[in-house]
């Protein structure tokens, strides 16, 4: 078989003002085709009001194995969170 | 790090309900099984097309028309939502299509049996995604994150799929003498196979136990089909047909509907191949397969030509 399209990311935003979001993947032979595939197979629905596509090769992973390592220095930091801090009961607003 | 110690991570986020990544660590046979069962799972959204697109052309009114092909056009949506998961485990598209083309792989019994009238797009869509239904809401749970997030697109298209075919029946049960006599033959032909779709009994299913252990499975293939039986019971009955099951009767202990022996017979038969239609299914799809090679190589080179172009 010669069907070597490569594969894409698809990310969508599903309206204005929110974040794209991976959906899934799909395969194509380019950017273009791999917009009108990503639409007539992730947004049957008006799922989306965007489309990015990214081929896959270049996404760059984390190792899930370090993620111990990788995420331990955010790990011992509860003062980053705003319930770290005692406040008298007599303030009402902050 | 050592595989017994990968083991117990992974163990470990079984038992705490956390999904497995396709990056993550995961033994070669809950590997395997998941290629097995997910790519089983897109064959059948893809050659499920089949004995539906076969009435697009003939559908009664331009709104049952258009509601086939959305319904076809999904079916295609979802099957490549599963080669998609599956590719994420390792194996190749082409790998998978090639697997279907050649006859070594499977798909679900039920496409091998034919739509001879309009009344089995109703019965297909009724039992055929209702029994599809029944699986696929657990497997939402499915412990591994590409396969379950699938599943979820998957199960919010498919209770349209669902209620359509229910609707066509309903017209034709409340339409002339001749017409519910149609919706009757259709149930009557697609019950046992829609039974069949579950699988073996749990004693004669190979895989159930492992599956459940890895949370893949979250009931077994009798239990589904029990609570499918249950639902249909009352379905049917607003439909005014009837069940083509003497033994199917309430069972006040259960507090199931008792059902008859399924024709395991007839099963294994059609699994090996010798169904009504394998071969015809089988060969559709190395058609349109050979068919569209010139459009994927046109593709291709279509995109290899814009490169240069960009690159010059």
């Amino acid at each position: 078989m010669i069907n070597n399209e490569p594969l894409w990311e698809v990310f969508i935003r599903s309206k204005q003002g929110l974040d794209h979001k991976h959906v899934g993947s799909l395969h194509a032979a380019d950017a273009q085709m791999a917009i009108e595939n990503a639409r007539d197979v992730y947004t049957r629905r008006m799922e989306g009001v965007s489309i990015w596509v990214v081929e896959s090769k270049y996404i760059h992973a984390s190792n899930p194995d370090e993620a111990a390592s990788l995420y331990d220095p955010a790990n011992d930091k509860i003062y980053r969170h705003p319930t770290f801090y005692n406040l008298p009961d007599e303030l009402k607003y902050m | 790090m050592a595989i017994e110690e990968l083991q117990e991570i992974f163990d470990d986020k079984i038992k705490q309900e956390i999904k497995i990544e396709p990056k993550d660590w995961m033994p070669d046979d809950y590997r395997k099984t998941l290629i097995r069962q997910i790519s089983q799972h897109a064959h059948s959204e893809i050659v499920g097309m089949l004995p539906e697109a076969n009435w697009i052309t003939r559908a009664p009114t331009l709104k049952r028309k258009a509601i086939l092909i959305a319904k076809v056009q999904d079916e295609a949506g979802h099957g490549l939502y599963l080669y998609a998961a599956a590719e994420t485990l390792g194996i190749s598209r082409e790998g998978m299509v090639d697997q279907l083309l050649c006859g070594r792989a499977k798909y679900s019994s039920i496409f091998n049996y034919p739509t001879l009238n309009w009344a089995d797009i109703g019965a297909i869509g009724w039992l055929v995604d209702g029994a599809a239904i029944m699986n696929q809401v657990p497997l939402c749970r499915a412990s591994f994150g590409p396969y379950s997030r699938a599943m979820i697109r998957i199960c919010k298209e498919e209770s349209f799929h669902q209620r359509q075919g229910y609707e066509i029946l309903l017209t034709l049960s409340r339409g002339s003498k001749e017409q519910k006599a149609m919706a009757q033959d259709a149930l009557n032909r697609w019950w046992w196979p829609s039974l069949m779709m579950f699988g073996p009994n749990d004693d004669a299913s190979p895989h159930t136990v492992q599956s459940m252990k890895w949370k893949i499975k979250r009931f077994t293939n009798d239990e589904l089909r029990q609570k499918f039986v249950d639902v249909c019971k009352e379905q049917a009955d607003i439909l005014g047909i009837t069940i083509p099951d003497p033994d199917l009767k309430w069972n006040k202990e259960r507090n199931h509907y008792d059902f008859g022996e399924i024709n395991w017979e007839e099963f294994r038969n059609v699994i090996k191949g010798n169904g009504p239609c394998n071969k015809e299914r089988l060969s559709a799809r190395v058609s349109a397969h050979e068919n569209g090679e010139w459009v994927r190589e046109a593709a291709l080179a279509h995109a290899k030509k814009r490169r240069k172009e960009v690159i010059a």
